[in-house]
């Protein structure tokens, strides 16, 4: 079951099912190590519950809600 | 230097041997940079953009090496400048070898940058950096195995300490000393059913209509365009417009075909296969035991309290009035040294040489001048020092972050804080030093967009305009016209902010996924390097730019002078009441109103002197327009002073005012002003809004043109800001003198 990286809750780990978008911000999201397969867990939100903050093995990354939305992920246990 | 064909130009090549430094931005790769090179460094601009170009010489087995810091990337797919930058100086300098630092803690993406330099075909070697915090992750590499399956050295490092670099460089050295003065041998990844034969078809095609520009090979390049890299393909497209139509038609077939059987596009699936390939290459080479993140764990604890809903903010406020606190008032005591400094080089010309136009263009134009420039070098220095702890830190991201989604309504981004509060957010900043913190962002439009609306911010030079009249016409209430002032700046700037970026600056906020790098002590020897050279540069451009500008500013306001007769006229009359002074019996009351008669001689005479000059022409002839704002030529003067250094207004608008020496007491001028029927309240108010708003001074703007690459925004600035500031100026002169 894929439901949009921004629905994830803080501490939920999940793995990437697929990455929808093009251009800039797909190429940006891409170079950051955040593809198909990986493996993520959001860690914290600003205090103004946006952007969001995300664990991969080895790095934190945030990213802006509306980015993560082009992002489906598959909670894993 | 071209993709598609050959030519000369660009840098010659160093006589020693060369080898390239790359890695992602928090890779230890300054660190690394820093530790082989010391402080045998060269810092300066690739032409027209900010990125930074840096060199260096290192030392391996008694031999001198030259070392290129490559910006820091996390691809070639030319997303940002660096990324750009980086493959064109490895195309035009071909290194023996490029030294790819990897942070081993998130050896995945960090490779990704890796295989793409190998992809390229230039000799790569890899460093694992961090392997002391990768290990103490639970990480373990089998770093025989990784080498033998890429075939390139791959040597453990710590590049805080030092550890394992020196191997790291003679290692590097000896690999590509192997390739000497052959082709590059790049990689090749297979990217699937769909897209291998398609590049194969492309790169043939490539091949045939010989295109291809060594050292780029074929493949490379084709590979490229099916990535939708944009610069290649518009360098194609002008280059060979032929070839280019035959290459767009058949990667359009192939994009759509992709898009209908997979929902994909070439770029996505390129990079799908690059992970793929990464994940296979580390397939029993990389063990993570299952409870990572014990050096993550000291972060992420830090960032429950630094970034909290509620600390977070807080916190942040409390360090940012620090570094401004830090900054203006540290700052303060070696400023004052240079003023002292100058005052004193002015004296001795002053008293050493004949008075007359030399003398008056050596104190008014170059030593003012240049002593105006010199008076920034503290601020600056301090500034870049904290930045520099800021960014080393990681404390920068997460200013970033608990900001962004304030700062991204106005197509801002979080990092536009920290140029705002600097140029003058708090009252008392600095639009330069404001200006050039915009480095920082690394999203184009945003930063574009942040450091040209730093000036509307109340900096530190315009405090004494607004000190004067609030003085006058507020009594008492000083402080709350300065925090209205400075609040109109914020709100201004953001605002125009929001007008640039829907307008001139049109575009697509910048993805913000960025990293959020674990917190580090920063060293002693980053920080200054850091601070050193940013400040140097600053000299070397704003410093002779502004001398030639002074000295003109110098020269409208001295030029032309009053004709003889009347100077001689001046002259006389001031003899004439000296010697009536001299003849009085001091202490008398005709002696104390004689002196003041001298002084009200001497006033007129310079103002009839100011108004006759080119400056005092032109303030003169703006009446007409500014006379809606309220303004007369006395103030039109002043504000064209003000061009110059916001800090001009006040000693021009006391000059103006018939006041021989207004330095001797800024009361009187307050004085002046309160008689003066033009100024009441509306104009007072249009007035400060005015000053507040206005074009840039010529050190912000010459910054402007260091920091965006062009005249064209410091002439934009200057134009937009003064538009800006005088329908606001005007609308407020309106509507108050209605009421």
């Amino acid at each position: 079951m894929s439901i949009p990286l921004r629905s994830l809750p803080v501490g939920r780990k999940a793995r990437i099912a697929s990455v929808r978008a093009d251009g800039e911000l797909g190429r940006r999201i891409r170079d950051m190590g955040l593809v198909t397969g990986a493996e993520v867990e959001v860690i914290g939100r600003a205090p103004l519950r946006d952007p969001v903050a995300l664990r991969l093995p080895g790095f934190t990354l945030s990213l802006r809600n509306n980015e993560a939305d082009y992002i489906l992920v598959e909670p894993v246990d | 230097m071209s993709y598609f064909h050959h030519s000369d130009e660009g840098q010659p090549r160093s006589e020693l041997p060369t080898l390239a430094l790359a890695g992602n931005p928090n890779s230890g790769k300054t660190t690394s940079f820093n530790a082989l090179t010391g402080a045998r460094q060269h810092v300066g601009n690739y032409p027209g953009i900010t990125v930074e170009q840096k060199e260096g010489i290192a030392h391996c087995d008694g031999e001198s090496i030259r070392i290129i810091d490559l910006p820091g990337a996390y691809s070639l797919t030319a997303y940002t400048q660096e990324e750009r930058v980086a493959r064109r100086v490895i195309g035009r300098e071909r290194p023996l070898a490029v030294m790819a630092l990897l942070n081993a803690g998130a050896l995945e993406r960090n490779l990704y940058l890796a295989v793409q330099l190998m992809e390229m075909g230039v000799p790569v070697s890899i460093g694992l950096n961090m392997m002391d915090e990768a290990r103490a992750m639970g990480m373990s590499i089998d770093v025989p195995q990784l080498s033998r399956r890429l075939g390139v050295p791959v040597v453990e490092t710590v590049a805080r300490t030092g550890e394992g670099l020196q191997e790291y460089l003679r290692e590097t050295l000896a690999f590509g000393r192997r390739f000497e003065g052959q082709p590059w041998h790049p990689l090749h990844i297979s990217y699937g059913p769909d897209l291998d034969p398609v590049l194969k078809h492309l790169t043939e095609s490539l091949d045939e209509e010989g295109v291809g520009c060594a050292p780029y090979p074929t493949r490379w390049l084709a590979l490229k365009l099916l990535e939708n890299d944009s610069e290649i393909l518009s360098e194609l497209s002008h280059d060979k417009p032929e070839v280019m139509a035959h290459v767009k038609e058949h990667i359009d077939e192939v994009e759509a075909h992709l898009k209908a059987t997979l929902g994909s596009s070439a770029e996505a699936i390129i990079a799908d296969y690059r992970y793929g390939y990464i994940s296979s290459l580390l397939r029993g080479v990389l063990t993570r035991r299952d409870d990572i993140a014990q050096r993550m764990d000291l972060s992420d604890r830090a960032d429950r309290i630094l970034t909290h809903q509620f600390l977070g903010p807080l916190i942040m406020l409390g360090i940012m009035y620090l570094m401004y606190r830090i900054t203006f008032s540290l700052g303060e005591v070696p400023m004052q040294w240079v003023e002292v400094f100058f005052g004193w080089l002015r004296n001795i010309v002053d008293v050493s040489m004949a008075d007359g136009v030399l003398k008056s263009m050596i104190t008014s134009g170059i030593i003012d001048g240049v002593g105006g420039v010199m008076c920034f070098v503290p601020l600056i220095l301090l500034i870049f020092m904290q930045i520099a702890i800021l960014e080393d830190s990681g404390y920068m991201a997460r200013m970033a972050y608990m900001l962004d989604r304030i700062f991204r309504i106005f197509g801002l981004h979080g990092a536009s804080v920290v140029p705002y509060i600097l140029g003058g957010g708090i009252a008392g900043g600095c639009a330069v030093p404001g200006i050039m913190a915009a480095r920082t962002l690394r999203s184009p439009r945003e930063k574009l967009a942040t450091l040209l609306t730093v000036p509307f911010m109340a900096c530190g030079a315009k405090l004494p305009v607004f000190i004067v009249f609030s003085g006058v016409f507020f009594p008492g209430n000083e402080a709350l016209v300065m925090f209205g002032l400075t609040l109109t700046g914020w709100v201004v700037a953001m605002l125009a902010a929001r007008v640039l970026r829907s307008s001139f600056i049109k575009g697509p906020a910048t993805p913000f996924v960025m990293e959020l790098p674990p917190y580090r002590m920063p060293t002693l020897q980053g920080m200054c390097i850091h601070a050193g050279e940013r400040t140097w540069e600053y000299l070397k451009k704003a410093g002779t730019v502004i001398l030639a500008i002074s000295i003109v500013v110098w020269a409208a306001m001295a030029y032309p002078g009053l004709p003889e007769d009347r100077v001689k006229a001046h002259e006389a009359a001031v003899a004439d009441i000296q010697h009536q002074i001299d003849a009085s019996e001091p202490g008398s009351v005709m002696r104390l109103s004689l002196e003041k008669a001298l002084q009200e001689e001497k006033g007129r005479f310079s103002e009839e002197a100011l108004r006759h000059t080119v400056a005092g022409r032109i303030g003169t002839a703006m009446e007409p327009v500014t006379q809606y704002a309220g303004f007369g030529w006395e103030a039109n003067i002043a504000l064209l002073g003000g061009l110059a250094a916001k800090e001009v207004i006040v000693t021009t608008l006391g000059t103006a005012y018939s006041l021989y020496d207004t330095e001797e007491d800024s009361a009187t001028l307050a004085q002046f002003i309160a008689r003066d029927k033009n100024w009441n309240i509306p104009s007072v108010v249009a007035f400060l809004l005015f000053v507040l708003l206005y074009a840039p001074c010529f050190v912000s703007l010459v910054t402007i043109r260091m920091e965006t690459g062009s005249a064209k925004w410091a002439a934009f600035s200057f134009v937009f800001n003064t538009c800006v500031a005088m329908l606001i100026a005007t609308t407020a002169y309106q509507i108050l003198s209605r009421c």
